[in-house]
């Protein structure tokens, strides 16, 4: 790892400061920026550490009713305390393994959203808020595609509010080695409409699956996405399954957490 | 030979627990990266990130002038020292000996496969050295990469421009029975025939490779801490072959080593770098692995492409196997890889079967990956995932029983010693009582109801089973002689009795997870009536022990157990004497018996303590007869490797739509022989089919077409976790004993990774047939991935 | 450099370290408390796990400044005050639940910090928890048997000796 000076804020004003430093970076809770550092891919200058600011940590609810959760929020916590949200919750209880889910923190998910992570999955399907220092930004408008997001550069995510969906599930798929998404699929009903977002499968990143969504919004059934066939020409592709494979199974996995959600 | 007391008293045959583990469970075990010496510096090697290359210069200048560097070395530096030299000469069938291009300490010329070190940094941190190593402007002119095995024997590119070829051998066995097997499956009224692979691993031993090089200038003498299978063969081979450091010159230590799995059997260049450092330096030099380095540079595994044929009569009498196997031994010979496809696979290519005719082909094969070479199991595992694919496949076009087919073909009690028709002598065996053990194991007879159960949840249940032999405690130095092994592989172990009656006991074999430092004693304190706890294992240090061939190929017990028992005995001989001095007896009249020497038919008797306490103080002691003292060396060369066989079954659970396969029950009835202590065995043959299970569903190591490792970390490489593997039913009790050691024991280290991956593979498919698709075969891993394909048809 | 403190294992101890120090590094090279292994480098093997104010956490995937002022419990703290084998240890010998002892410590920290939480674990509540924890000798039926009888569990029915 190369060096750096590391800080560690208390407050959110103080961490944006820090970050306004040339090749300052921020740290969540590092469960995938220290392996990327040790590889010696990253090379921050200075490593804000997000862990301190006790205003980013917590579950509560808004008074709007969603379920607010702090972007420095552990998974474990999330899993413990998202009660009024049991998919999410669920979710949380799925990222990684027990370790990490007692450093990885939500804001850091989201921030780097890996193609195969879980986090970007719910935050899509509910419909989230993704709060930063500076503004808020709809979930729909925060995935760019394969670890892009809408953040500019020194933003931090300082909260994440969920609406809370009539009911809801995740249904995840582990790739063997790495127990990421090979594919994950969040389905989210809510009095509107169902929303139904994939991770895991494309090349461009979680996705909201439209056509799966209309056809649950008219029926919310298995059977309503059984016909239903995605192509896998832009799904990933690599040792743990083509696209073609990874396209069936979001069909599969929708259909299961459509199921575990009625 | 298990006593009906011996729970109690802790000798043969009880379950005692491991008296290592206090320290590995309170963090006091000591790895070799746990090691600090003082001014000790650290080494970072600068490593190949292309699969094929010629080295057109490397500029360490900039490299040098950095904080904290004090050395830099080149495959220039050790142009003139030695190459790390492969163990085993195998001969092509045509006569010609295997080509054996020199295995480098630092790439020299070429670099022939990603993770291939051509530098390494010396620094006062680890840190340093890395930054160094940043820094070094190496010129490597990349070549087109010779990966795939089929277009690697076919010509093209070269991983090495010397030897004209990428073919290493290409081997018969046995070769004068080449025309009568062809002629057989000609005439055969039934042939199966079944192409396959056996998918390449990453041994992955949760402790990295590690090593530090101490040199004391004052005596020329250097020390070697590695992490180490057998420090011996480690030293002889720095010694004879690689630096030329008189053996007396150089101590290997492997201290508490974190599992090896074969990979760290081997010497490897990162050794022989650290001393040289250390030399030059004077100042200790540490090494240790990342994982990402690990998975690049530790020896692989298996990666065997193979076409084997059965022949049977219509009612499923075997007539012959036939094999063809690409071997792939990847861009440089490791110790043991041409043993490893050869002779520890070819050999058992007759299974636990009277089948008349076996001839075995293979062709080693050069790529630029990275060496592969013997991983638990090692050939055998090989040979009865070939055999008993295909006699899975057979039972099903002929309409056989698998269970059935196996027996009718099966070597029965009375034919013992058998003389397989693949060149070796089975001493003992019985498989059909196995086979009756595994029945009932596995409930059988409950399989149907659970299949129903299993379809009503929308699953598909398959059952599989397996039968397998290998031949291991690997010797005996005559044999494998012949065979083209160029070391001897006997075993050495040393019986101090201190003055004060307790004992030491130093053996060739390493522990690296095995429980040695309980079961060794367990078998002197039964031989000597003593308390196990008065005897200690001294082991892993070359200053310490006599010699010693180290721990692989099921051995440990069955060599090096085997020499402990000759040096207790030559101890009990000398202790009779003198106890008969004491006792002022006829040394025949001596019975030793729980630790007491006595006159026959008398009341008069010395305890072990006493005879021990008069060796040491020799007052009144007849010198002219017997030496003072009370120390005892054996080497003990077996006459035959040992036969250890088993049965085994699993079910598994399909899910069509996903292609996940779940293992829901696995059983293994093993025959290992008379045992020394049953909690031990159960706990290796566990080991083994966690391994083996990976091996079959979820390990895969992948390179692409360049020559990058697409498997490179656990991110990619899948490791058995917790939740992908059950309980397992294991029964090994009832052995036949090995009829040629003391002990009358077989190894038992490897054979759950021999046995399970057929067994495996062999349920999916039943399950998916179950489910109506004419699927014969699935390729190892079975990830859901090719399981769906599969069904997909 | 910073200078951190911390209490391990019940000790106040004070350092100055980089940025970049590891938790596991300080643990290993500053503290000497080689109990805390290192297996891999993508947070996933488990052998490094210790506890950080209570919590289960990869020590190679945390820095040691991230631990200023914490609570740090590694294996070496695990034993009982008379220097005997606790009874997650005890269950662990007792149900040859370890070979080569690498991965050992980190199993330990992880099965403390689930008998914390789950003082009864099913055989799956054990297995999932152990996700993040890799043995490559076992093939885990000693160390799932050792946790669960470590819990007060009849393990006498688990198959095989």
């Amino acid at each position: 790892m190369y060096e750096f000076d590391l800080t560690r804020p208390t407050t959110i004003a103080d961490a944006v400061a820090a970050l306004n430093e040339e090749d300052a970076q921020a740290l969540g809770g590092g469960q995938t920026l220290i392996p990327t550092m040790k590889q010696r891919l990253a090379m921050p200058s200075k490593l804000v550490s997000l862990g301190a600011i006790p205003e980013m940590k917590g579950v509560c609810m808004s008074d709007a009713g969603e379920v607010c959760i702090g972007g420095a929020t552990p998974h474990a916590v999330v899993s413990a305390e998202a009660t009024a949200f049991p998919g999410l919750a669920d979710l949380a209880g799925q990222i990684g393994d027990p370790a990490v889910r007692n450093r990885g923190t939500i804001g850091g998910s989201l921030a780097n959203n890996d193609p195969s992570a879980c986090y970007p999955a719910a935050a899509l399907a509910a419909g989230a808020t993704i709060v930063t220092n500076s503004r808020e930004i709809a979930a729909d408008d925060f995935f760019e595609g394969m670890f892009e997001t809408s953040l500019e550069e020194g933003e931090i995510i300082t909260e994440v509010r969920f609406p809370v969906p009539e009911v809801s599930h995740y249904e995840k798929f582990l790739q063997p080695a790495s127990r990421f998404a090979l594919v994950g699929v969040m389905v989210a009903k809510f009095a509107d409409g169902v929303r139904v977002a994939v991770t895991g499968a494309s090349e461009n990143g979680v996705f909201r699956w439209k056509e799966a969504e209309q056809a649950l919004s008219a029926n919310f059934s298995a059977d309503a996405v059984s016909d239903l066939a995605l192509s896998g020409d832009e799904m990933i592709s690599d040792l743990h399954g083509s696209g073609e494979y990874r396209a069936h199974l979001v069909n599969v996995m929708t259909g299961r957490a459509v199921k575990a959600a009625s | 030979m298990p006593k009906d007391n011996a729970d109690e008293k802790g000798g043969i045959g009880a379950a005692t627990t491991r008296r290592e583990d206090f320290r590995f469970l309170t963090g006091a075990g000591q790895y070799t990266d746990d090691i600090t010496l003082q001014g000790q510096t650290h080494a970072v090697f600068a490593r190949s990130d292309v699969a094929n290359g010629v080295i057109k210069s490397i500029d360490t200048s900039t490299a040098m002038g950095m904080p904290g560097v004090l050395a830099i070395f080149t495959g220039e530096d050790f142009v003139d020292v030695g190459g790390n030299p492969a163990g085993w000469l195998i001969n092509s069938r045509d006569g010609e000996p295997m080509k054996e291009p020199k295995r480098p300490v630092l790439a020299h010329g070429k670099v022939r496969h990603v993770g291939d070190a051509y530098a390494a940094v010396i620094a006062e941190t680890k840190q340093q050295a890395q930054d160094a190593v940043e820094a070094i402007e190496a010129d490597i002119e990349e070549l087109p990469a010779v990966i795939d095995m089929a277009s690697a024997v076919a010509g093209g590119g070269l991983v090495h421009d010397e030897i004209e070829t990428n073919v290493c051998f290409d081997w018969g066995w046995i070769e004068d029975n080449r025309a009568a097997t062809d002629a057989a499956i000609k005439a055969a009224p039934h042939v199966t025939t079944l192409e396959l692979v056996n998918n390449r691993l990453v041994p992955n031993a949760m402790e990295p490779r590690a090593s530090i090089a101490d040199y004391n200038a004052g005596t020329d003498e250097y020390t070697l801490y590695t992490t180490s299978q057998n420090p011996h063969l480690t030293r002889l081979l720095i010694s004879a072959f690689v630096l030329g450091i008189p053996e007396n010159k150089l101590r290997v230590v492997a201290p508490d080593v974190g599992g090896g799995f074969g990979s760290k059997i081997y010497h490897y260049g990162e050794e022989a770098l650290v001393l040289a450092a250390a030399k030059k330096l004077k100042r200790p030099v540490k090494w240790t692995a990342s994982r990402s380095e690990a998975f690049l540079t530790d020896a692989h595994g298996r990666d065997h492409v193979t076409k084997i044929e059965l022949a049977c009569e219509k009612d499923g009498t075997f007539i012959a196997f036939r094999t063809e196997t690409m071997a792939n031994v990847g861009a440089y010979l490791s110790n043991f890889s041409t043993a490893t496809p050869t002779f520890l696979h070819g050999t058992l290519m007759a299974g636990n079967y009277t089948v008349p005719n076996v001839y075995v082909n293979v062709k080693a094969v050069f790529t630029n990956t990275a060496p592969v070479d013997a991983y638990r199991g090692a050939g055998r595992p090989e040979a009865t995932y070939s055999i008993e694919r295909v006699i899975d496949m057979c039972a099903r076009e002929l309409g056989i029983d698998p269970i059935e087919l196996r027996r009718k073909n099966f070597v029965k009690p009375d034919q013992y010693p058998f003389a397989s028709a693949a060149g070796l002598e089975y001493d003992s065996g019985n498989y059909d009582a196995q086979m009756d053990k595994l029945e009932a194991l596995i409930d059988r007879d409950g399989f149907a109801a659970r299949r129903a159960e299993s379809e009503k949840n929308g699953k598909l249940r398959g059952l599989g089973v397996n039968a397998y032999i290998e031949a291991c405690g690997i010797a005996p130095s005559n044999l494998v002689g012949i065979l083209g092994s160029r070391v001897g592989l006997y075993d050495a172990a040393t019986v101090r009795v201190n003055a004060t009656g307790n004992l030491s006991v130093m053996v060739g074999a390493h522990s690296h997870g095995q429980g040695h430092e309980t079961a060794f004693p367990q078998v002197v304190a039964d031989m000597l009536g003593v308390d196990p706890a008065s005897i200690d294992i001294v082991h892993g240090d070359t200053a310490k022990i006599p010699f010693g061939m180290g721990t692989y190929g099921s051995r440990s017990l069955a060599v090096c157990g085997s020499a402990v028992v000759r040096a207790t005995e030559k101890i009990i001989a000398k202790a009779k004497k003198i106890a008969a001095h004491m006792l002022e007896a006829a040394e025949g009249d001596i019975e030793l018996s729980d630790g007491q020497f006595s006159v026959a038919g008398t009341d008069k008797s010395v305890s072990f303590g006493e005879v021990a306490l008069k060796a040491y103080i020799p007052h009144q002691f007849p010198i002219e007869d017997i030496e003072p003292g009370l120390e005892e060396t054996a080497f003990y060369d077996p006459a035959n490797f040992t036969y250890p066989s088993g049965a085994y079954a699993c079910e598994v659970e399909v899910d069509p739509e996903t292609g996940k396969v779940t293992v829901e029950r696995f059983a293994a009835a093993d025959d290992f022989g008379n045992i020394i202590n049953p909690m031990i065995v159960t706990g290796q043959v566990h080991g083994g089919l966690g391994q083996g299970i990976g091996q079959a569903l979820i390990e895969q190591t992948a390179y692409d077409e360049s020559g990058q490792l697409l498997s490179a970390s656990y991110m990619d490489y899948a490791m058995p976790r917790a939740d992908d593997l059950p309980f397992y039913q294991v029964d090994h009790s009832d052995g036949t004993p090995c009829t040629h050691n003391p002990l009358g024991v077989k190894g038992c280290g490897e054979a759950g990774a021999i046995g399970s991956p057929p067994t495996v593979v062999n349920a999916v498919v039943d399950a998916i047939q179950s489910g109506g698709m004419d699927v014969t075969h699935v390729d190892m891993p079975l990830t859901p991935a090719r399981v769906w394909n599969a069904m997909q048809g | 450099m910073a200078q951190v403190s911390m209490t391990v294992n019940g000790k106040t101890v004070s350092a100055d370290v980089e940025g970049r120090t590891l938790l596991s590094e300080f643990l290993r090279s500053d503290l000497h408390l080689t109990g805390t292994h290192v297996g891999c480098d993508t947070s996933q093997c488990g052998a490094c796990v210790v506890h950080v104010n209570g919590d289960a956490v990869k020590a190679c995937t945390m820095f040691a400044a991230e631990a200023d002022g914490a609570d740090v419990g590694t294996i070496e703290g695990q034993a009982n005050e008379d220097g005997t084998l606790n009874n997650i240890q005890q269950a662990f010998q007792d149900h040859h639940g370890l070979q080569c002892g690498f991965c050992t410590p980190g199993m330990v920290m992880s099965a403390a910090a689930l008998l914390k939480d789950n003082p009864k674990p099913s055989e799956h509540d054990v297995r999932a928890y152990l996700e993040g924890n890799i043995c490559r000798c076992t093939g885990y039926h000693n160390i799932v048997k050792a946790i669960m009888a470590a819990s007060g569990q009849d393990v006498s029915s688990i198959a095989a000796e």
